[in-house]
């Protein structure tokens, strides 16, 4: 096991975003987050990156036991992101926005990469070798120069990705890697993230709107429903729970 | 290059020799995690003989046919010619072919091994594996993805590589024993054309056919070990072949391959060929994107590349062909070179382009003229599989945007009565492979190859190619009628989208006109004249003045031309609705179906020869959401100038 929640809550004020959730995460495994709107997916990211500190409950993450996530602190034990509405530089190059995301693994101060010295050169040249293995790895070659603002938004998915992959994370977390996407887009980036969980050994969880797309990559789901659990299982188990069913389509008033 | 007994014979020798003679040369470049990463004629040779020693041991034989499928590779040409060391025959397929398209080359040439790029092709391959018996190994180079793979018929690149050297070392001269064993007759390739005309059929080449004309070829246009090309076109079409593996065995130049294909552009201006190749398709691209971004330019930069493209365009040609031009002239070209022409080669990545070539189609001439203009050597020459390319190559100095050029050296032409070009060449094709009857077809007792081509020699002894035979038909008097030549000449203009020309067994010629709604739109805005769609604009009487003039100019070329200027157009009519593949009008790749148009609309064609001024039109239309309704108009026909022949040429 990777990572543990265990009944955590979180509330703003008067709303209860997340109530006594737990659920876990097995080494190299991909685990959906599905739910309807509002049910508390995106919260339930946040608080495993430590953007929102839960009040109730704990985190665990390769045994370390967290009372809340820290986001720095999250970075350095190997968990990176995407975002739902993007948060790329949009004025840098796809090549820059990718090479920020291996910022955490640069050991030369400032100066040293202001003058261009020695170790900074081979530290960078280092580095962008491993940036490029990605690049080449989501195939986004043709655009590595290009100002990420100009690109459109199925490649723009594309190019979080990478930078996420960028810092090596040992689980990565995806908030509507798909959401926006044709059907092509779609399936090369259920292709990319197969292809991550199985080169790297990354361990994904991600949150999917799209039920084909996560019944068909997923391995197990968690289903939220106004901050509460109501499933958690293989896809096919989920698929077929009554309440599950009831969240999504309502529930008939005879 | 000179031919004697010395001279190597086969691709393998060949590769040996460029080792022997340029060891340190760049043979092959590859674009790798964004670095050009170079393989040397020595790496290349011991590459090959490693994976030759490992394809033997594998069970591949003289004389078996094995097949390769992947993008533009160094790994996939080196496969390929580790296969010819053995004498076995390499069968490039297309990469972007469906898994079910692959099966019957496979199973006709009994193929046990192939060569896969990827996971993608890998797939593709072992989805028809069930139906191909003979399939026994693949070999893939890349390996994300396919970790979990059942092994059996899998094996890597990188294994097999490494067993090869292992089988070197106990016994180094395994490979050059078993390369010193083949001949120039020996069959060095098969080719599969593309089943648009019923099942596809394996054109065979031994390496003397292949290496022959790439030879004179490559000595017409001075190509040497200095020279670069990029490949980025099908590794599985004889062009591909010709241009990056057989003139650059000949010659020993570098080939380099694209990081991927959308890459093609960006690496193009890295590497700046010196030889190039482009269909038209692939010119015309290029310069809608130039002419898109010149749009978006500053107003200074357009007013430059206005003025100066009009310089180029009056005597860019004229400067690149030698010919004498006023001093004047030459002083602004020169400046236009300068500003504008220079720094668009750059763009386009064509600054070292020392000899370019299209081929494949009809290319406008505004278009062949553009790059000409601005100093690239663009050329037309014309060939085919079975020809391995070089039939006709335009020799400097003698270009000509209609026509192809004369024959190669050594390439014997001529026309049969049914105007059907014939070839007799060293690169003629040995045999469809297990198809005596097609071979027989197209190929006579006397070695003349039927290239289904209709055409004539111009005044100049150039060969000019019109149509397709079957399609060549001949007007009440005898003449000759080629609607397909004249549905070019409609089509280059911008405004034309497609035409249809009718005149088989009629006194005179009249066409079908659909205009193309984006340049004519655009036309008809800058006009402040109004339209509500398709069907509305193609009846404007402003339209239809356009289209006229377009005709009217093909009028006069055609009387310039004894054999056609009983072709000119005398009347046409503009369609009220855009041909189109569901409606079974067009084919899926966009060619006309002339007799099927014919038929269904054969009140129209009769309007047309009937000296009427409008036609009544009732059509079922198709809407795209199922529905059908009905459509009438009155469609105008109207009547063009035609020339004498005598009055265009003292005109002219």
């Amino acid at each position: 096991m990777i990572l543990a929640v265990e009944n955590v809550s979180l509330a703003f004020g008067g709303v209860r975003a997340l109530q006594d959730v737990s659920f876990d995460v097995k080494e190299h495994e991909i685990r959906a987050i599905i739910g309807p709107n509002g049910a508390g997916k995106s919260s339930m990211l946040n608080v495993l990156n430590g953007v929102y500190h839960p009040q109730k409950g704990k985190i665990i993450f390769r045994g370390q036991e967290f009372r809340a996530m820290e986001s720095h602190r999250a970075a350095q034990l190997g968990i990176a992101r995407t975002f739902q509405n993007i948060a790329l530089f949009k004025g840098m190059s796809v090549l820059d926005n990718v090479m920020s995301g291996r910022n955490l693994k640069m050991r030369c101060n400032f100066l040293q990469q202001a003058l261009w010295v020695g170790p900074a050169k081979r530290e960078e040249l280092v580095h962008r070798r491993a940036v490029e293995e990605i690049i080449d790895f989501l195939e986004i070659q043709h655009i590595r120069k290009t100002p990420v603002g100009r690109l459109p938004y199925g490649l723009q998915k594309r190019v979080e990705l990478a930078r996420a992959l960028a810092a090596e994370p040992t689980l990565l977390l995806l908030d509507e890697p798909m959401a926006g996407m044709n059907l092509e887009e779609k399936q090369d980036m259920c292709r990319f993230i197969l292809h991550v969980n199985d080169h790297y050994g990354t361990t994904v969880v991600l949150i999917e709107h799209d039920m084909g797309v996560v019944m068909d990559i997923s391995n197990r789901v968690v289903v939220l429903d106004y901050g509460r659990k109501i499933a958690d299982g293989t896809p096919e188990a989920v698929r077929n729970d009554q309440k599950v069913l009831d969240a999504y389509l309502g529930v008939a008033h005879a | 290059m000179k031919a004697d007994s010395e001279t190597p014979d086969t691709f393998p020798k060949l590769l040996m020799h460029h080792a022997r003679v340029r060891p340190e040369r760049p043979a092959i470049r590859e674009k790798d995690l964004g670095i050009w990463q170079t393989w040397t004629w020595r790496e290349l040779a011991d590459e090959v003989r490693a994976l030759a020693a490992a394809l033997a041991a594998l069970g591949l034989k003289r004389g078996e046919h094995f097949a390769l499928v992947g993008d533009n590779r160094p790994r996939l040409y080196a496969t390929m010619a580790a296969g010819q060391c053995l004498g076995a025959i390499p069968v490039p397929l297309y990469q972007d072919a469906v898994a079910a398209e692959m099966a019957f080359p496979i199973q006709n040439a009994g193929i046990a091994i192939a060569f896969a790029e990827d996971q993608e092709q890998v797939d593709k391959l072992l989805e028809i594996a069930p139906q191909c018996a003979s399939l026994a190994r693949i070999i893939y180079d890349d390996p994300r993805g396919m970790r979990h793979y059942a092994k059996d018929k899998l094996i890597a690149y990188d294994e097999l590589l490494g067993d090869g050297r292992k089988r070197l070392a106990t016994d180094p001269a395994l490979v050059e024993r078993e390369i010193a064993k083949g001949s120039g007759a020996d069959t060095a390739a098969m080719f599969f054309t593309s089943g648009t005309t019923g099942a596809a059929k394996g054109v065979v080449h031994t390496h003397a056919s292949l290496i022959e004309p790439s030879r004179t070829a490559a000595g017409l246009e001075r190509l040497g070990e200095q020279d670069v090309i990029l490949a980025y076109l099908p590794p599985a079409w004889i062009g591909q072949n010709i241009f990056s593996v057989a003139q650059a065995y000949v010659t020993g130049y570098c080939i380099c391959c694209p990081e991927a294909a959308e890459t093609v552009m960006a690496d193009m201006r890295e590497i700046g060929p010196t030889y190039y190749f482009a269909p038209p398709r692939v010119l015309e691209n290029l310069l809608t994107q130039v002419s898109i971004r010149m749009e978006d330019a500053s107003r200074v930069k357009r007013w430059l590349y206005r003025r100066f493209m009009g310089v180029a365009n009056r005597v860019g040609g004229a400067i690149l062909d030698g010919k004498r031009v006023a001093l004047l002239d030459r002083l602004l070209y020169g400046i236009g070179d300068l500003v504008v022409y220079g720094p668009l080669r750059n763009v386009l990545g064509m600054s070292r382009v020392k000899v370019g070539y299209t081929a494949g189609e009809a290319i406008g001439p505004d278009l062949f003229k553009f790059y000409r203009s601005i100093g690239i050597n663009m050329k037309q020459l014309y060939g085919s599989t079975e020809t391995a390319v070089f039939v006709c190559i335009q020799p400097d100095g003698q270009v000509k945007p209609d026509t192809v050029g004369p024959a190669v050296p050594g390439v014997e032409l001529k026309f049969t009565p049914e105007r059907e070009l014939v070839v007799r060449s060293p690169g003629l094709f040995r045999e469809y492979y297990k198809n005596p009857q097609a071979t027989a077809e197209v190929k006579d007792r006397e070695g003349w190859f039927h290239t289904g081509d209709a055409g004539y020699f111009d005044a100049d002894g150039h060969v000019k190619i019109i149509d397709r035979v079957k399609d060549v038909g001949a007007l009440a008097d005898g003449t000759l009628f080629a609607p397909k030549y004249l549905e070019n000449k409609l089509k280059f203009f911008p405004y034309i989208r497609e035409a249809v020309c009718f005149g088989h067994g009629r006194d005179r010629v009249c066409a079908f006109i659909n205009i193309d709604p984006e340049a004519i739109g655009n036309w008809a805005e800058k006009r402040n004249l109004p339209y509500s769609g398709y069907t509305d604009l193609a009846a404007k009487p402003e339209v239809y003045d356009l289209v006229r003039e377009c005709v009217e100019r093909v009028n006069t070329d055609l009387a310039a031309e004894p054999e056609i200027a009983h072709s000119q157009i005398h009347r046409f009519l503009i369609l009220h609705k855009e041909l189109d593949a569901d409606d079974g009008e067009l084919t899926r790749t966009r060619k006309v179906r002339r007799r099927y148009i014919g038929e269904k609309y054969a009140p129209l064609v009769e309007a047309l020869y009937a000296s009427r001024d409008t036609v009544h039109v009732e059509a079922q239309v198709r809407y795209e959401d199922g529905r059908t309704g009905t459509f009438s108009a009155d469609l105008r026909i109207d009547n063009a100038r035609t020339f004498a022949p005598a009055a265009a040429e003292r005109a002219a």
